[in-house]
């Protein structure tokens, strides 16, 4: 063999070890991300189990406060931003056209998604727990997190809107239906599945959110009755637990119960938005 | 036919006015954000408050220079960890998968994205603080905790955005690049990275701003001294866990420098956006071709 044929031969080894080399960082990295979650869940789940046992979940402790005050803010927070959302999204994709308005409400919908929590947190403090006098409330609460779950709502509705074919307009309209008729009586109805795709979404926001509920609902461990108690959600309870550091296992406990909500609700809107685009190719 | 011509102007009109309220709020918002933290800033004095390196409420010494570091190096340690592996995830995803695994871990990332950030931090606390203090001492609390938390926490931002940028480079850019003789690694890091650069810079430029506006995950890993951090064993306040660890208590001028930390951090999240979008336009661009 000549020198040279020696020197190409060289140099294509290295080649194919640094490619290997790539390709071994590439699949660590795919593993790393992979290991955390399955790390993250299992820890949490299996201790949350294990140390259960020594909680008296009906009694002194029991979490069903926490529970319930989620719940209650999660109802009034999506019953204020679902219609705003869908209206919004229904503007955005049926009507607007391409001029400077549309462009600033888009936007400002973008901004809103981008904007902390603890931002939202301030926001509603200014003013509705003091502005316009809540104090620290479910209510307060609510009206702060319903202005940050209407980007995804309506960005997910839009999406949804977006995926009605237009035959399917079409249709209503030669029927003789108006743009609103048709709207209400034929797109909403198909895009159905993804308008709730959207709610499911804001709610896993809402009992994810600490920061903004912590400012604005405060952290009385005890089920509100009226919209204007202050009431303890389950994350704004975790929060507490951990840094405070009072009890682990009950921590875990908690942890345990938010981890398996979010799983459900990640279950539930993947099922949706199968059977959904299925439905949509049938058509 | 005159009644329904007035319900459809009528609906009309209520669709754009919902429209609207997205613009109110954001208008508002930082209106509110902006008259509740000034005035507070100009008390303080603007030098005082943004590069005085004291922060004790008692005192009435308001510098908030400690937090502002803070939150910059958290963020930046943050994308030490979570960049390169989001991205390399990301390729694998787009260049290497075949369907059902992509699929599978696209749920993964997915459920990862889901998680709350108190769980992260709750999360942080009892296994990554307690690792950081067996190995290396000091507690654990610290710049390098909040980095790994935040690391894990800006994941599913990566890969799903740098994703979908690297899925849209067209194909004949690969197929011409294996044509000419190149392997299928050097045509994805020579013409399909660089052709995906700004989808995959506006990833990183949304993690950026998720990141430095996290609050509860880094409030419980990073111990929340406000002094600036000298080793990245150090603790760490930053901006955001500044406001929520006080705004419980404070009043009068001590409330007031928590607003400004607000209009501060605001800041931030405004220039931050700014260059989001310009990268993403210039990633729609591309796309669009």
């Amino acid at each position: 063999m000549t020198d040279k044929s020696l020197q190409i031969d060289h140099q294509m080894n290295i080649k194919i070890v640094k490619e290997k080399l790539i390709k071994g960082i590439i699949y660590f990295s795919v593993f790393l991300t992979f290991g955390i979650v399955l790390w993250i869940l299992l820890h949490i789940v299996f201790n949350g189990v294990i140390k259960s046992g020594n909680i008296d979940i009906i009694g002194n402790e029991s979490i069903l406060p926490m529970i319930m005050n989620t719940f209650y803010i999660v109802l009034l927070a999506v019953s204020i931003s679902t219609p705003i959302g869908i209206w919004t999204a229904i503007y955005l994709n049926e009507y607007a056209k391409d001029n400077k308005l549309v462009h600033l409400i888009r936007f400002a919908i973008q901004s809103l998604a981008g904007i902390p929590s603890i931002i939202f947190g301030l926001f509603g403090m200014i003013v509705f727990v003091v502005g316009l006098n809540l104090k620290w409330s479910i209510l307060a609460g609510a009206l702060t997190l319903s202005i940050m779950i209407l980007p995804i709502i309506i960005k997910t509705t839009e999406e949804a809107l977006k995926s009605v074919p237009l035959s399917i307009r079409e249709g209503s309209m030669a029927l003789g239906a108006s743009k609103v008729k048709t709207i209400k009586g034929v797109v909403i109805p198909s895009a159905l599945p993804g308008i709730i795709i959207s709610v499911i979404l804001s709610i896993g926001r809402i009992v994810g959110e600490t920061a903004a509920i912590y400012l604005t609902a405060g952290m009385v461990p005890r089920a509100a009755v009226s919209p204007l108690d202050s009431g303890r959600t389950l994350s704004v309870h975790l929060y507490l637990l951990a840094k405070e550091g009072i009890s682990f296992e009950k921590a875990y406990f908690t942890a345990t119960i938010l981890v398996v909500f979010i799983l459900c609700i990640n279950l539930i809107s993947n099922r949706l938005a199968k059977k959904f685009s299925e439905k949509l190719k049938a058509n | 036919m005159k009644k329904s011509n007035w319900q459809e102007k009528l609906n009309e009109k209520l669709y754009l006015i919902s429209a609207l309220i997205s613009i109110a709020l954001i208008l508002s918002i930082t209106l509110f954000i902006f008259i509740k933290g000034v005035p507070a800033i100009k008390e303080i004095g603007i030098k005082n408050f943004v590069l005085g390196t004291k922060w004790k409420a008692g005192d009435g010494q308001y510098g908030i220079l400690p937090m502002i570091v803070g939150s910059i190096y958290v963020t930046i340690g943050a994308c030490l960890v979570g960049v390169p592996i989001g991205l390399f995830t990301a390729i694998y995803l787009s260049e290497m998968a075949n369907k059902k695994t992509a699929d599978f871990l696209r749920k993964v990332v997915e459920l990862l994205a889901g998680i709350p950030s108190v769980v992260f931090g709750f999360f942080g606390l009892v296994s990554i603080v307690p690792l950081i203090d067996k190995f290396f001492g000091g507690g654990g609390n610290s710049l390098f905790a909040s980095s790994i938390i935040l690391g894990i926490m800006i994941l599913p931002t990566i890969i799903s955005i740098s994703e979908a940028s690297i899925r849209a480079v067209p194909k004949e850019y690969r197929e011409g690049s294996l044509a000419l003789g190149s392997t299928h690694i050097d045509s994805t890091f020579k013409v399909i990275l660089p052709s995906a650069k700004s989808g995959i810079l506006a990833s990183i430029v949304l993690a950026l701003g998720r990141a430095i506006g996290e609050t509860m995950a880094v409030i419980l890993v990073s111990g929340n001294t406000p002094l600036i951090p000298h080793s990245i064993f150090d603790r760490v306040r930053t901006l955001t866990s500044n406001i929520a660890i006080e705004m419980g208590y404070a009043y009068g001028l001590h409330q007031g420098a928590l607003f400004a930390t607000g209009v501060i951090l605001f800041v931030f999240i405004m220039i931050i956006n700014g260059v989001f979008l310009v990268f993403n336009r210039k990633a729609g661009e591309l796309n669009d071709r």
